[in-house]
Parts: structure tokens; C-alpha cells; sequence
């Protein structure tokens, strides 16, 4: 989202918005404008119920005194203003169990792909989300492109949202640069009291808004107030990292003897809540499920975590990441190294759920804090 | 967060539609090679090769069962539209394909991963340095080597197994041990009644070679704990870093740098291996 050409932000901030303040130094003008648009909030509700018949549609809803994502049968379910929800939307492009192939062991077996994803809109998803979804993006067609993602993915629109207030004290979206994103969706909704100004990120949104939405093109008047909704923002977010998130590699870089890894694997209770709640977590199991005539199946993947006690265990028992603390290191060097390493992209994006779901208060942004303190201290 | 300003655009066209499909094989002929391994000749479709490369692997699935990463065991050099595994049974996968017999149907994916880089070994003398099951793999790089003789230096083999009972291929290790122009010393940790050979652990053998550091390549494949020790015997000798080349077991599900299983650090053993140069896995902490 960059309409925010005039917001003056704290000089520190992380280098992703940099990077877009310097390319809103020219104003926008409302020729420019072609790509914003403005729907009412009293239509926004006929614009999810007119996508229906064609999409799956899913977004947040109220669920057990809190929030998640699920299918939206009727539009006053859709709770846009949610703060966070436990799972990311990520379930919707890698789901928790994903058939990958099905089979019959008849005489002659057979194996056959999966059945075509349905295709659907993912409504309200936060800015970090948005992020973690590009990163998967990035894993599953670098090398090998896989065929299960790639199918759901190009079948998906995602239409999100951007944040106003921070959601709790655990999100750190404005430190790992995630506090907007100005691509990655094909629609984006900023909340304007009375209206959603909407900016459209590509063709498949572009159909979207044309084909469902009452809609109008934004004035001039309309991206001064969006400028102004976007300035007010930003001072609400606080930065939560000591330092500047380009330094986080290097900082985990010098960190693979650090005592903190020890100190972490007494606390962690290898539960493996921090990764199934992580929109950038992507390991899998796979396993065969076989129909009760002992003939028929399907062979899944399932979410898998590198912090359960046998997730390097090969057939003979060896166990290649045994301790707790040696799993917790594989994690957060996951997060703020080996993913960049190979993909470009931070493997975290600030979204706090792991830190909300932490049992023994273990969160990223301490343990990189620390990190920083102990590197400090050491030089 | 992004770090560049490169982002992908996926398209359906680009997608591997056949990446988790295995291709259903039939197995020609199974061999009880110990108590504990089987050896499986698998037939390939119209007699074509497996297009492989000593110390990659397949994906073997048991429908219903499961799928696991096997190293091929046959060369190259001898495809004859067949390729073979030599399997322990170890978990359910390998205990299902253990049950099958000649005739039956697998699934296999692949080959995977990155092998031995043989050319760089014309002109080199060879020293394998297998243990126990890692005989399997290396054996596929020990038969292309044979089988190319005349374009390599010395080939010596130094194998060690627990017990003789748990010696693999003992008629290849005849053969190797009977020709000229290989060296092969072959070890038990505790011998048995009818043992008349070499005693100890794999190293005690290096004692019984000398070698042109320089000019040799040393290759090993065995059990985790082996590494360390036989590291240490091949830079003792004077084998350079980028000369060592090492082939890690890990758990694998995926085979395609997806799952997450085998990563060592941030490398996939699965892609960047499962051969790797010493000199390249040196700096990794969970390597070895």
C-alpha cells in the first residue's frame, strides 16, 4: 500500500519502508491514481455475498472468544476489524493435511494426482500474512515447483487489510518491516471510518472489483484522507527490536554457540505450538491413509515441526537434532537466517503468534534482543 | 521481509504436475543378502537407464505403507535396463518392501540428489572406506570405477562390519579381493568362530595402506558415528578437504528441498547431497 507519499515516519524505521518512502518522494496526483478505489462499508457486505456463488470465500470470524480464519456463509460473519487470529491464513494454501496423490493397490495399482483446489478469496489478511505468503511463494517454485501449492496459490486472491493498531503487545510487524506491504495481493483495503479505500494489485483483483464490487474511483479528497489514516498509523506501532532488522542475520550468523540456546532448550517444552502457529513454518510429514477395504488411499502431507523430539530421527534410530535447545537454535536460525540465506526472504515476519503461544514465554523478539545484548556485551 | 526486489509470479504452467507421483516399477528379482538386507533388482519401463549417478537415491513407496529415501546400489556402468537396492529393514517402509517378492509392483521417485562428480575422479586413485550398510551406496561408484578401470589410479577398499554375518555382497568382496588390480581389506569388529580375517573397526585398516595423498580421492559412507573417526585417518593420510567426500544419511520425506527433514544447518542434504566434499560441509555445526 503506498499512498502514504507525505508521512513523515521515525527515521529509524526498517528497510522495507525506506525503501518505499523513497519511491513516494514524487505526490501522487489522482491521474496516477488509476489503481485506487473506494467502497462504501454499507456495500462491502453485497461485494463478499456477490463473489459467493463463484469462490470459496474465507476470512475471520469470530470463534471461541477469539478470532480465526474459516469459510464465510454469510457476510456478517466476516469480522474484517479482527486483531489476530491463532492460525495464519497460511492453512488455505498449504492446508494442515493436503492430499497429495491418491492410489489403488487393485492388481494393476494406480496412482493418481490429486483432486483441482477450489477456487478461493481470502479476505482480512494482515500485512505480515501477506509477507509470510510471498515467502511461500518463493519456497515452493524455487528448485523443484510444487504442483499442490502452485495449484491453490494461482487459484487463491487474496484481498487484505491494512493495520491501523497494533494487535498486541507480542506483534513486532513495524521492526521486521512488515507493517505494510505494497505487493503480494491482488486487492488492499485500508479503513477509512465510513469507507475502505482499495488499491488494486493486480488483474485478478482488478477483476474482482469490476465484476462484484460497487465501487467508485478515489478523488483527491479521498487520498488526502487515506494519507492521513496512514500518518496517524505508524506512531502507533512500536519498534520492538534493539536494533535494525538488517542486522539480524549476521547477528544469528555469530550466534551458533551462544549459551542462550542451552538456556531456551531447558525451557521449551518441545510442544511444537511456535511452528504449527508460524505463517512462514512449511516442513512436512508425509504419510499413506488407506481406506478400510485395504485397497484404496490417499497419500497426505501434514504440518511437521523440527521441534518435536524425532523430526531428524532416521529408520535406525540415530537422532541428527536430539536436544531441545540444539531445535530451538534450528528454529530461529531458520527465521532470521537460513531462510534469507536460500530465499531472499526473512523467514519471520513479525506477527507474534508463536510468542502467543509459547507455554514458557520463549518469544523471538527477547531471544533476538538478546542475541544483540550478549553480541554487544562480547565486543 | 523481502530482501530483494525479485518477486515470483506463479503460474500453473511452471508447476511439476508429476513432482509426488512415483512411477510403479516391478521388482525382477529379490536376494537375501543378510539377515537384515535384502537386495531388490527393479525393472525399468522399455529397458531404458535410471539416468543416474553413483550416491544418488530414490523415494521407494509402498502404497498404503509409505514412502522412504534408498540409495542405489548398482552402477551406472551396469544398467541393462535393471537398477538395484539393497535394503535394511529398518522402519515400516523397508519392513513392507522386505514382505514383496519378484513379480510385485513399487513406487519410486527419482533419482535424487547430488552424487559423486566421477569425472573429477579420472586419473585419481580411489580409497573406499565403507561400514556396514554404507557399502550399498558406495558400491555403485565402486562397480562404475571397476568397470572404467583403466581410466583411474589405484582403487583400494577398506570395508568393516559388525560381525561376518553382517559382511554385504560377500562375493564381490571375493572378486575385489582376488584381483590384481584392487586392494581390498576387509575388517570385523568380533569375529566369529570361522573368521580368520582382519578384527577391529573400520581405521585399523589405514595402517595397512600407503598412499600418494595428492593424487588419491577418499570416499566413505557408514553409520553416523563412523565419520569422525575416518575423517581423521584420511587428513592424517594427507588427503586434501576438497578430496574427502562423505555421503550423510538424513531423514527424508520429500526428496525435492520441500520437507525440511534433512537439513543440515541451512543446506537440504537432500539436494546439496547426500554426497558432500569435506571442504563444504566443514563450517556446518550439525554435519557430522
Amino acid at each position: 500500500m503506498y499512498y502514504f507519499c507525505k508521512v513523515q515516519v521515525d527515521s529509524a524505521c526498517a528497510c522495507r519502508f525506506a525503501i518505499n518512502e523513497q519511491k513516494q518522494q514524487n505526490s501522487i496526483t489522482e491521474e496516477q491514481d488509476v489503481s485506487l478505489t473506494i467502497i462504501q462499508k454499507k456495500d462491502f457486505n453485497d461485494f463478499v455475498s456477490r463473489m459467493m456463488p463463484d469462490y470459496r470465500v474465507v476470512g475471520p470470524v469470530a470463534h471461541n472468544g477469539g478470532f480465526a480464519f474459516g469459510d464465510i456463509l454469510e457476510p456478517g460473519e466476516l469480522r474484517i476489524d479482527y486483531p489476530t487470529t491463532i492460525l495464519p491464513p497460511k492453512k488455505y494454501l498449504l492446508p494442515q493435511k493436503e492430499e497429495i496423490l491418491r492410489f489403488n493397490r487393485k492388481n494393476g495399482a494406480t496412482v493418481e494426482p490429486p483432486p483441482e483446489p477450489q477456487p478461493t478469496v481470502i479476505l482480512g489478511v494482515h500485512t505480515c500474512d501477506v509477507h509470510g505468503i510471498q515467502l511461500l511463494d518463493k519456497v515452493f517454485s524455487t528448485g523443484h515447483v510444487d504442483p499442490n501449492y502452485v495449484n491453490r496459490r494461482t487459484k487463491s486472491l487474496i484481498v487484505s487489510i491494512e493495520c491501523l493498531t497494533p494487535c498486541d503487545e507480542h506483534s513486532f510487524c513495524k521492526s521486521m518491516g512488515t507493517l505494510t506491504a505494497d505487493e503480494g495481493y491482488d486487492l488492499h483495503l485500508t479503513d477509512l471510518g465510513e469507507e475502505y479505500a482499495v488499491d488494486t494489485g493486480s488483474d485478478a483483483g482488478k477483476m474482482l472489483l469490476e465484476k462484484y464490487a460497487k465501487a467508485k474511483k478515489a478523488d483527491q479528497a479521498d487520498i488526502q484522507r487515506l494519507n492521513a489514516v496512514i500518518g496517524e498509523k505508524w506512531p502507533k506501532f512500536p519498534y520492538r527490536l534493539d536494533f535494525d532488522v538488517s542486522d539480524l542475520p549476521s547477528i544469528l550468523g555469530l550466534s551458533m554457540k551462544s549459551p542462550l540456546w542451552e538456556e531456551l532448550g531447558e525451557r521449551c517444552l518441545a510442544c511444537a505450538a511456535c511452528t504449527n502457529v508460524c505463517p512462514t513454518c512449511f516442513c512436512f510429514d508425509v504419510k499413506d491413509e488407506i481406506e478400510l477395504d485395504l485397497k484404496s488411499g490417499q497419500r497426505v502431507r501434514i504440518w511437521d515441526s523440527c521441534q518435536l523430539d524425532d523430526f531428524a530421527t532416521v529408520a535406525g534410530g540415530h537422532n541428527f537434532r536430539q536436544s531441545r535447545a540444539l531445535r530451538q537454535r534450528h528454529r530461529f536460525m531458520r527465521k532470521g537466517k537460513y531462510i534469507l540465506d536460500a530465499h531472499k526472504y526473512l523467514g519471520c515476519v513479525g506477527c507474534g503468534r508463536c510468542a502467543r503461544a509459547c507455554l514458557v514465554d520463549i518469544t523471538p523478539v527477547n531471544v533476538f534482543n538478546e542475541l544483540h545484548r550478549q553480541q554487544e556485551v562480547g565486543s | 521481509m523481502l530482501m530483494t526486489e525479485n518477486v515470483p509470479t506463479l503460474t500453473t504452467e511452471d508447476a511439476e504436475h508429476e513432482l509426488y507421483l512415483p512411477e510403479l516399477l516391478r521388482i525382477a528379482k529379490v536376494e537375501q543378502v543378510t539377515a537384515m538386507e535384502k537386495l531388490f533388482t527393479i525393472e525399468l519401463p522399455e529397458g531404458k537407464p535410471l539416468g543416474h549417478r553413483p550416491g544418488q537415491f530414490v523415494s521407494v513407496s509402498i502404497l498404503g505403507v509409505g514412502e522412504a529415501p534408498i540409495s542405489i546400489s548398482s552402477s551406472p556402468s551396469r544398467s541393462n535396463g535393471f537398477f538395484e537396492l539393497c535394503v535394511r529393514k529398518a522402519g515400516d517402509v523397508t519392513a513392507a518392501l522386505h514382505n514383496l517378492k519378484a513379480g510385485d509392483y513399487i513406487g519410486v521417485r527419482g533419482p535424487f540428489g547430488r552424487g559423486f562428480p566421477v569425472e573429477k575422479f579420472r586419473g585419481k586413485d580411489m580409497l573406499f572406506v565403507p561400514g556396514g550398510l554404507g557399502l550399498a551406496p558406495l558400491r555403485s561408484l565402486i562397480n562404475q570405477v571397476i568397470d572404467e578401470r583403466a581410466q583411474f589410479g589405484r582403487v583400494i577398499i577398506l570395508y568393516g562390519a559388525r560381525n561376518p554375518s553382517e559382511l554385504l555382497f560377500k562375493d564381490e568382496l571375493k572378486l575385489w579381493s582376488e584381483s590384481s588390480d584392487i586392494e581390498c581389506h576387509v575388517t570385523v569388529d568380533r569375529g566369529d568362530d570361522n573368521w580368520t580375517g582382519n578384527t577391529g573397526v573400520v581405521t585399523t585398516l589405514f595402517k595397512k595402506i600407503d598412499i600418494y595423498p595428492r593424487n588419491t580421492i577418499g570416499a566413505t559412507c557408514g553409520p553416523p558415528v563412523m565419520y569422525r573417526f575416518v575423517l581423521m585417518e584420511f587428513i592424517g593420510k594427507g588427503l586434501s578437504e576438497g578430496n574427502i567426500y562423505l555421503s550423510l544419511e538424513r531423514k527424508m520425506k520429500c526428496g525435492i528441498g520441500k520437507c525440511g527433514h534433512c537439513q543440515i544447518n541451512n543446506v537440504y542434504a537432500c539436494q546439496s547431497g547426500p554426497v558432500f566434499p569435506y571442504s563444504e560441509i566443514k563450517g556446518l555445526e550439525e554435519a557430522l
